[in-house]
């Protein structure tokens, strides 16, 4: 896939660099959207720059779906505002914003009694795109179906609608592309082929607006994530969630129990808590692991215990969400 | 070519291609003709030539039935049917107008009906000039009535259609859409049957009214179709 998207790239002329377009490609401010007395989404606001890739998670139901329809002009906010690939999101601008965007639905939604050709020739018009013909061979190259130009998409398997699906939201050279659980069906070959994809469009410049269930493809694919449940949760760099989630800890395992735990870590100022978490391990909430770690180790030989290791604890991307969906969970909301 | 006419072209082509392999639309094309002629056309090849006088009203009315009917079947599928495929949302994606959808898919259902409506009525013609007594085809294919035959087919089948899209736009599944389009064209071929036995006398007045009617119809649809047409309600029943 990697050839075929550089082949790809090479033929697109009319992608503005990144650098050179000014404001944010996506923002909402106090976006809400709500039907009736049920609310979907409610005061979510975001700014995400041009050829960034943006994971937007969340669990069932948090308003994800919901989101990108707004932004992607289908329904009308109930409040706030957005600007989309550069244009406010107004009903007068409806089209235009649609000309400049592309969404991958979950539900590839093809027509089963027409050809894989045939279905991208119809969105290939609905866009009144130039070249279809050769942008339909271009794009069926990058998700590896040019063989299969003339099946009929009745006929294809779920993770080969699911291609189809991602051929056609790359047909008109969108400038923000909103992928709606894009290897949702796929084999991990096709996963990882979609995923290089992702990669290959972030090098164009393409915004990416990534909705996924899957924490390990958003931590690998995205430079932010935002967490919504109803409300944004949280946002921000995976790396920087963690940071602002959880304590920095260090993992020490000795052969046997120290006498006196106290007096070792208690002296030391790089520590700022400490904890048993076991016969003969220790969890040390600690300021800076990289400072915290030597100090502790010369503390530990003088202390005469035979170290067995001393790691600093990860917590993923996964550990990140599960703590704020639970907090949610715990406080009854939403 | 503007981009206007790109997209409905495409949505157009798109919708004929889906049209010729589906089963369903085939038959009904084939079916309700059929059923609509063979009537009008065993009443003109066995009535003797003494009795060609007292036919009194006009056979080819019935054949009016085809354009009633056939598109409101075709019609009514439109847009629930992409519905219920799901392939609505990518479509209403793009950057196509709902007018522009609209006017597709009725140009989609109209292309076909006037084709089969025509061919019919072509075969009515040359069956009654071959096998019906000569005055009774020179008592039935006079050219007021043929006029009238070519002249409401399409205003006929342009009211049928838009009907047929605005049920379309609100029904809840195919099947209901399609029951509540054909219990939409009953009135229509009703007046169509009470022209045939004469029970309402064809005058040029009465001809002319009617064609001004459905023209005015036919233009008005269009724009109560589309501001009928809510995105928001047809992708999450709810309305914006």
């Amino acid at each position: 896939m990697r050839e075929s998207l550089s082949a790809s790239m090479s033929t697109r002329t009319d992608a503005v660099p990144a650098g050179k377009r000014s404001g944010p490609a996506l923002s909402a401010q106090g976006l809400t959207k709500r039907f009736g007395d049920r609310v979907a989404f409610q005061d979510v606001s975001f700014e995400i720059g041009y050829g960034e890739v943006f994971g937007f998670l969340g669990p069932n139901g948090a308003g994800k779906t919901t989101t990108v329809r707004t932004l992607g002009t289908l329904l009308s906010p109930t409040a706030g505002s957005a600007t989309v690939a550069g244009l406010p999101l107004t009903p007068e601008n409806g089209e235009q914003i649609r000309q400049r965007i592309a969404i991958m639905p979950e539900a590839p939604g093809l027509y089963l009694r027409l050809t894989v050709a045939e279905n991208l020739e119809c969105v290939a018009g609905l866009y009144a795109l130039p070249d279809a013909g050769k942008r339909i061979e271009r794009v069926l190259s990058a998700v590896n179906l040019a063989g299969r130009a003339n099946d009929v998409c009745g006929k294809l398997s779920k993770g080969l609608r699911q291609r189809v699906s991602l051929a056609r939201a790359l047909l008109n050279d969108a400038e923000v592309l909103f992928l709606d659980e894009p290897t949702a069906g796929l084999d991990p070959v096709a996963t990882r082929d979609v995923h290089d994809l992702i990669d290959g469009l972030r090098q164009r410049g393409v915004t990416i607006f990534l909705t996924t269930h899957r924490l390990e493809e958003a931590e690998r694919l995205c430079d932010r994530v935002a967490l919504l449940n109803t409300t944004l949760r949280a946002i921000g760099r995976p790396d920087d969630l963690r940071q602002r989630l959880f304590a920095r800890t260090l993992l020490v395992r000795t052969l046997v129990p120290l006498p006196k735990p106290a007096r070792v870590f208690g002296g030391l100022p790089t520590v700022d808590n400490w904890r048993q978490d076991g016969p003969a391990t220790y969890v040390l909430t600690v300021t800076d692991a990289t400072a915290a770690a030597p100090a502790l180790t010369r503390a530990l030989v003088a202390a005469g215990a035979d170290v067995l290791s001393i790691a600093e604890s990860h917590h993923s991307l996964e550990d990140v969400y599960l703590e704020l969906i639970n907090e949610d969970v715990e406080a009854g909301t939403p | 070519m503007s981009r206007n006419t790109t997209r409905v072209l495409a949505m157009y082509r798109k919708e004929l291609r889906e049209y010729r392999r589906s089963r369903f639309i085939i038959v009904t094309m084939a079916v309700i003709p059929l059923g609509v002629v063979i009537f009008p056309l065993i009443l003109v090849i066995a009535l003797p030539a003494s009795d060609a006088n007292a036919l009194g009203g006009d056979p080819l009315m019935i054949l009016l039935g085809i354009p009633a009917l056939v598109p409101s079947v075709v019609a009514t599928y439109a847009v629930v049917g992409e519905r219920e495929q799901g392939t609505l949302e990518p479509v209403l994606l793009t950057p196509i107008r709902r007018e522009e959808l609209l006017l597709a898919k009725a140009l989609a259902a109209l292309v076909p009906t006037l084709t089969v409506g025509y061919a019919v009525f072509a075969f009515y013609v040359v069956c009654t000039k071959l096998f019906a007594q000569p005055a009774v085809a020179s008592a039935v294919l006079q050219a007021p009535n043929l006029l009238a035959q070519v002249l409401f087919t399409p205003l006929l089948a342009i009211w049928s259609i838009w009907v047929g899209i605005a049920i379309s736009t609100r029904a809840s599944d195919v099947r209901v859409a399609q029951q509540l389009g054909t219990v939409a064209a009953l009135p229509v071929i009703l007046v169509v049957y009470l022209m045939t036995f004469n029970a309402i006398h064809a005058t040029l007045g009465l001809a002319l009214g009617a064609a001004a009617a459905l023209l005015i119809l036919d233009g008005l649809g269009w724009r109560i179709v589309s501001a009928a047409f809510d995105r928001e309600r047809l992708i999450t029943g709810t309305r914006g």
